[in-house]
């Protein structure tokens, strides 16, 4: 049985044979979901949420494909639980693009060629989200540098670099929306 | 003009078609230019469905036990205690699945699941459908398995030996999968009139694509029996034949749908033992069966890159000249055939197309060892001759002190001519693309004269455009596509390409936009789907924009002439005078006097009922006839060169690459960002093939593969990734769709030996190795040769060598044993 | 997909609690706080709990302090990311920082803590593998087998320390604070490791590390280097800490440690001898790294070949001796 602590946000999980029942708040929006306590939130997105925006490479912490925010940062939700992402603000891909269109970042991808086969590709855009949060105008060596937890094989990153920078020169346009 | 109509070939040039020359005369809307491809907003927004990403109601999951010894006679498999579990719904083995498959022909030695004998570490057993992905893992520490061990072979050095028993039953002989040995020319007399004589082994490492995505499949049995299957296959003509062939039922109750793959790069050119397990689980249990494999199973799958042995005996004249080349190789296949006939004949087939080799001998084996097998990986089985001939390039340059790129330019194939072993070129920019690299990086100013520990090195090379000859033999068209047009101006284009990431939808949809004069957006690609789309072989050999592309422009014209037809009398223009443009079809002398395509489209719809349209291509006959000559003929050949400069850490033997000054032939780009991305992608493929990435085993403890993981399998990240300044050659091949050649793969090739060429101008030894690991730079700076190298190459064994004259010494084509084509299979 | 194996799950608030909970449970019980070394070990099943307990929550358990005198107090729970932006511990404790700032990659250093890589399982390629890889070997004497592949007739486990921290935090002379259910002690960093590749922590089970200090340096220097093959991702094949302290011209205090290169940190204290009182020049730093050389073992079972890790250690120690007396 699963019982949420007073606060809420440090759910405990007694049997292991059990699904916990839980919100998480994903993309802005709470969501009520049940799932094993040993459930990582990169199945809990996949499987019990459906949102496979969301990619594996490996499951161990050795590609980065699997990045979402977590709060702001980058986290590999293949080595966070759902249990522990509970009470906390998730972002994935799929909460990106808005009403108005694609993200900047998104838009600067497509437009590169920076997403080819596409499927490190989000892990890259949340990482390289975070980043522009942080430092709006980062630097080659400071995109080199935060991305460097991220593997892609079909780029050589060199288009990801120009599509990152065309985000930050976007979003610092005057009159930029975001 | 129907489908039906469109199946007749090539028709006369009409009018229309004349009018469509004129307007590409005039320039291209679409093609050279960089529009974001079709999938760009579906891959940055997460929306592509990547086969893991499917499910449907009531799925099950599939997990496959793999064999935990290196090579054992199976000799029972007690499946009771896990079919016993709760949860697991059905447990299949080898019996299930009796009838062999492979991707070649010849090489029909793979089952979906071991049933005599396993062959490697990692070879499946056993597969179970569960209802969720941890009972079936579950489920296989219950399944019971008993081997009768056998000795193992790692080495292709002791597999030639054919000590111990042959891993298969088949081949030329014990573990000696193929043999083959081949003469244009008289070599020996070539080599003995040298000026210098060049002669050494090389050893180039196996590697593997790694693609992101792992690969994963889903089948379902439809409700009137029949299997679809979704799988990340870059292949899915190949796997409908071989899932219908294993399965025994008739090719047209299969459906494949190759999703889009997270990468590919060759890795998933075979059709695999998983895809064919859960399409027979789908079918026992009547409920959709999804595998998706684990990185550890991906490496497992592997089809790679062969480690290659090698030796080249290399003649020149005092003036640079080449007057001969013998090379050998000895390839370590692993443990199944795969694509590995055609991979032995690549490590023999590219060396001429370069620089012209008048005389040249190539001997080649491939061995079985107990090993995941080895396959076509970007380049497939050129870019290892390649490294050892752009070496001993760089060496002859040195010793008969001319400049590389000199040595190089002084004696490149020429266009549209006809090499020793009878393939025949097309365009070749291969000079233009040398000078462009070699400008733009300073080499003149730079080479041998920079401080020590920094070096420049410059290698290039070719690549097909497309295997001139399919799989398996057939006079059918290698790329079929379909178009249909919608009175709202929309178009539908239908084939059986596979989008892998290098965009072929986009030079599909592109092509067909081109010739209509629609927009990007207008146009639905539907793609790789084997009861929808014409046959396209696949995504290999690089083989899809030129193929793919001149049956997209067939189709194209084809619906072009309709609409043409009509609007030219409702315009009361001529044909030729008729351009489609800007959504729009319209007088090209009086632009003002048009109609919008979708108007266009409704009165040739209304004048000759629904607009269907089909185009195919079929690669033109080789000149080479002898046996063997259906490896390396292709439809045009791209070209490459590459400079990188280095920094070798004499200390510790770190080679860093700090720049690539990189230039592509490319006839002509479809897409120049989609160009540019391969060749970037490209050149980070072959910095990890060059410094890093390598398949090794523990041949002392099993035959365990040392590092399944992507943590321990070195692919480079964003540190290593150097500055990569890039140089498109344009140049039309006449085989090209307008003109367009190959970029996904012969850019990868000059990496390496530039790289090898570069360390030895900063530090003066060469690594004749790959992977240039600093352990291998150091060694090599405490020999007093000065020298990297591999052990010698056994003796290959070879006895019959078949004997081919050239086009200068009069031949024809044919050896004059067999004097007529071969039926031997080909592949990328 | 590679699993995690089911567990009970316990998110306490305070470590008074989280003790409590491992004295109950017994071993099968394990504290996971960033989860960047136990997750990914127990989901290739070569570690086990049928008890996880989250860190995270833990009030008090992350941040970083300084105390006026230059003492910096690092909760055990910190992120890696965390202490690589502290400034104070950037200058208070540069070689700790810089080795922070090489673990693996951003992205897990947002997740992993101080205390987690202190208390990293030792590493090994026969070790790091499924257990379906792992049965193809028989397995090996750290988990589930009898054998140690690397050095088969070894009656000792050989894996590896891989702490980019740890050997930072020795030559800074940091203390480990241990929190137990009945007490609490403050012992040096260096004490907490034990030459085993199995029992390779020197910490009772039911012992929770709780923070780290680093005493003031006063006016001594410090850096790390560390070998690897990528500038990501890649843990250390060989990595070097060294503080060192000099009166006018002549080397008053040195602190050189090696990790990397054995199942614990190795500190060289042959090397620190030669440079004792001595003016640290090239041939003193050479003879110095020489020394540093000797003690290193490495064995076939990480990246590179073990022959050239341990050539590393000594250019490795030259340079970082050379960084800090240019």
């Amino acid at each position: 049985m699963t019982v949420a602590s007073e606060d809420g946000a440090r759910p405990t999980a007694d049997d292991p044979r059990r699904k916990a029942h839980v919100i998480l708040r994903v993309n802005g929006e709470d969501h009520e979901v049940a799932f094993l306590p040993h459930k990582t939130l990169l199945e809990v997105l996949r499987e019990d949420m459906g949102l496979t925006g969301t990619k594996h490479g490996c499951e161990l912490g050795e590609c980065g494909t699997c990045t979402v925010l977590v709060d702001g940062e980058p986290q590999l939700s293949c080595l966070l639980l759902g249990l522990q992402s509970v009470g906390r603000d998730i972002e994935t891909v799929e909460g990106m693009a808005g009403a108005d269109g694609l993200h900047p970042l998104q838009q600067a991808f497509a437009e590169l060629g920076a997403a080819q086969c596409g499927y490190c590709t989000p892990g890259f855009l949340l990482t390289a989200e975070a980043l522009l949060r942080n430092d709006p105008q980062p630097s080659r060596e400071r995109i080199v540098e935060e991305l460097s937890g991220n593997l892609c094989r079909c780029t050589g990153y060199l288009k990801i670099y120009e599509a990152v920078e065309q985000a930050a020169a976007a979003r610092t346009a005057p009159g930029a929306g975001r | 003009m129907s489908a039906a109509d469109a199946s007749k070939g090539d028709a006369p040039r009409t009018p229309e078609a004349e009018g469509l020359a004129e307007q590409l005369r005039e320039g291209y809307r679409l093609i050279g230019r960089s529009p974001v491809k079709v999938d760009g907003p579906a891959k940055v927004t997460g929306a592509t469905r990547f086969a893991d990403d499917l499910s449907l109601p009531r799925m099950l999951h599939a997990k496959l036990l793999r064999s935990h010894v290196a090579h054992a006679r199976l000799v029972r498999i007690d499946t009771s205690a896990a079919e016993a579990l709760p949860g697991v719904v059905a447990v299949l083995t080898g019996e299930a699945l009796p009838t062999s498959f492979g991707i070649l022909p010849v090489s029909q030695d793979e089952h979906a699941l071991c049933r005599d004998k396993v062959r490697f570490v990692g070879d499946p057993v056993a597969a179970v459908a569960a209802v969720d992905e941890e009972t079936a893992f579950e489920a296989l520490s219950h399944i019971r398995v008993e081997y009768e061990p056998l000795d193992p072979v790692f080495e292709p050095a002791e597999a030639i030996k054919n000590e111990i028993e042959p891993i298969h039953d088949y081949g030329d002989d014990g573990n000696v999968h193929k043999r083959v040995s081949m003469e244009f020319g008289n070599v020996a007399a070539a080599l003995d009139e040298s000026d210098l004589l060049l002669d050494h082994e090389f050893f180039y490492e196996g590697n593997t694509h790694l693609p992101m995505e792992q690969h994963a499949t889903l089948a379902w049995q439809e409700p009137d029996g029949r299997i679809t299957i979704w799988s990340s296959t870059q292949t899915p003509h190949y796997l409908h034949r071989a899932t219908s062939k294993v399965l025994g039922l008739s090719p047209s109750r299969v459906r494949i749908i190759a999703c889009p793959n997270g990468g590919g790069f060759g890795g998933k050119s075979d059709p695999f033992n998983h895809e064919i397990v859960v399409a027979e689980l789908a079918r026992r249990t009547n409920r959709p069966v999804k595998i998706c494999l684990t990185r550890e199973e991906v490496f497992y799958c592997h089809r790679g890159r062969h480690p290659v042995h090698m030796r080249a005996t290399m003649g020149f004249r005092k003036d640079g000249r080449i007057t001969g080349l013998h090379f050998r190789t000895l390839l370590d296949g692993g443990a199944y055939g795969s694509y590995g006939v055609a991979s032995t004949y690549y490590t023999g087939a590219l060396q001429t197309v370069t620089y012209e080799i008048p005389a040249y001998r190539f001997d080649g084996v491939r061995t079985f060892t107990n090993k995941p097998p080895c396959g076509p990986k970007r380049g497939h089985g050129t870019p290892q001759p390649r490294f050892a001939l752009e070496i001993q390039m760089d060496r002859a340059a040195e010793a008969l002190g001319i400049d590389p790129a000199d040595l190089r330019l002084m004696q490149l194939q020429p266009a549209h001519g006809i090499t020793a072993n009878w393939l025949r070129i097309g365009s070749m920019g291969l000079g233009p693309c040398i000078e462009k690299v070699v400008e733009g990086s300073g080499w003149r100013e730079k080479r041998g004269k920079l401080p020590r520990g920094r070096g420049i090195g410059l290698a290039c090379s070719s690549y097909i455009c497309g295997a001139g000859l399919p799989i398996y033999w057939n006079a059918m068209p290698h790329s079929g596509v379909t178009l249909k047009l919608d009175r709202g101006g929309g178009v539908a284009v239908f084939c059986g390409e596979t989008d892998i990431g290098q965009g072929s939808d986009t030079v599909l949809a592109t092509c067909v936009a081109e010739i209509l004069g629609v927009d990007l957006t207008d146009i639905r690609v539907t793609a790789a789907d084997t009861d929808l789309t014409p046959v396209d072989l696949g995504s290999y050999s690089s083989r899809v924009t030129l193929m793919v592309g001149n049956a997209a422009i067939q189709a194209a014209e084809r619906a072009r002439e309709i609409v043409a037809r009509t609007a030219g009398k409702t315009l009361g223009v001529p044909g030729n005078r008729l351009r489609f443009a800007e959504g729009r079809v319209f007088d090209v002398q009086d632009p003002d006097r048009g109609i919008t395509f979708s108007e266009a489209v409704s009165q040739a719809e209304a004048e000759h009922g629904t607009i269907a349209t089909a185009g195919s291509y079929t690669p033109p006959p080789t000149p080479g006839r002898y046996r063997g000559a259906g490896v390396g003929p292709s439809p045009a050949y791209s070209y490459s060169a590459a400079v990188v400069e280095v920094d070798v850490d004499e200390e510790t033997g770190v080679v860093t690459v700090d720049k690539v000054w990189i230039a592509h032939d490319i006839g002509q780009s479809i897409n120049e960002m989609l160009v540019i991305g391969q060749v970037e992608g490209s050149v980070y493929m072959g910095l990890g093939e060059a410094l890093m990435e390598e398949m090794t085993y523990r041949p002392n403890r099993f035959g365990v593969h040392k590092i399944p993981s992507l943590l321990d399998y070195k692919s480079p990240t964003t540190k290593e990734m150097p500055e990569v300044v890039t140089y498109l050659v344009t140049d039309p091949d006449p085989n090209g769709p307008f003109g367009a050649k190959e970029v996904g793969q012969g850019p990868l090739l000059p990496m390496m030996p530039a790289i090898a060429n570069a360390v030895y101008d900063a530090v003066g030894v060469r690594v004749d190795m790959t992977p240039i690991t600093p352990e291998r730079v150091l060694k090599a700076l405490e020999r007093e040769d000065r020298r990297c190298a591999p052990k010698p190459l056994p003796d290959l064994r070879i006895e019959d060598t078949v004997r081919i004259k050239t086009l200068a010494e009069g031949g024809d084509g044919t050896s004059p044993r067999t004097g007529r084509p071969t039926k031997e299979s080909t592949a990328p | 997909m590679m699993r995690l194996p089911p567990f009970r799950w316990h998110a306490p608030k305070d470590l008074a609690e989280v003790v409590r909970i491992l004295a109950g449970e017994g071993p099968a019980a394990r504290v996971v706080a960033g989860g960047t070394d136990l997750f990914p070990n127990m989901k290739r099943r070569h570690q086990k709990a049928s008890t996880l307990v989250g860190l995270a929550g833990v009030e008090g358990f992350s941040g970083v302090t300084s105390t006026p005198e230059g003492d910096v107090v690092i909760g055990a729970g910190t992120t890696l990311r965390a202490l690589e932006r502290d400034a104070a511990a950037a200058r208070l404790a540069p070689a700790l920082v810089e080795a922070v700032a090489t673990i693996s990659t951003p992205v897990l250093r947002n997740m992993g803590t101080i205390g987690g890589n202190v208390c990293l399982d030792t590493r090994c390629n026969y070790y790091n593998q499924t257990w379906e890889w792992r049965r193809a070997i028989d397995f090996c004497m750290k988990c589930d087998g009898t054998t140690c592949w690397v050095a088969p007739s070894s009656p000792r486990c050989w894996a590896v320390n891989s702490s980019d921290g740890v050997p930072a935090l020795i030559a800074l002379g940091a203390r480990a604070r241990l929190v137990g259910p009945d007490d609490e002690r403050e012992v040096p960093v260096g004490d907490l490791f034990r030459d085993d590749g199995i029992e390779y922590l020197a910490k009772r089970p039911d012992e929770v590390l709780a923070s780290l200090i680093v005493p003031a340096q006063g006016d001594a220097v410090s850096t790390y280097r560390k070998v690897r093959r990528r500038g990501a991702f890649d843990f250390p094949v060989a990595g070097v800490a060294v503080r060192l302290r000099r009166d006018g011209d002549r080397v008053a205090e040195v602190a050189i440690v090696v990790n990397g290169v054995g199942s614990s940190p190795i500190r060289c204290t042959a090397a620190e001898e030669l440079l004792v009182g001595e003016v640290p020049d090239a041939d003193r730093i050479a003879a110095a790294a020489a020394a540093a050389w000797k003690p290193a073992r490495p064995l076939d079972n990480t990246d590179h070949e073990h022959s050239w890790r341990k050539r590393m250690v000594r250019v490795e120690t030259k340079r970082a001796l050379e960084a800090l007396t240019a």
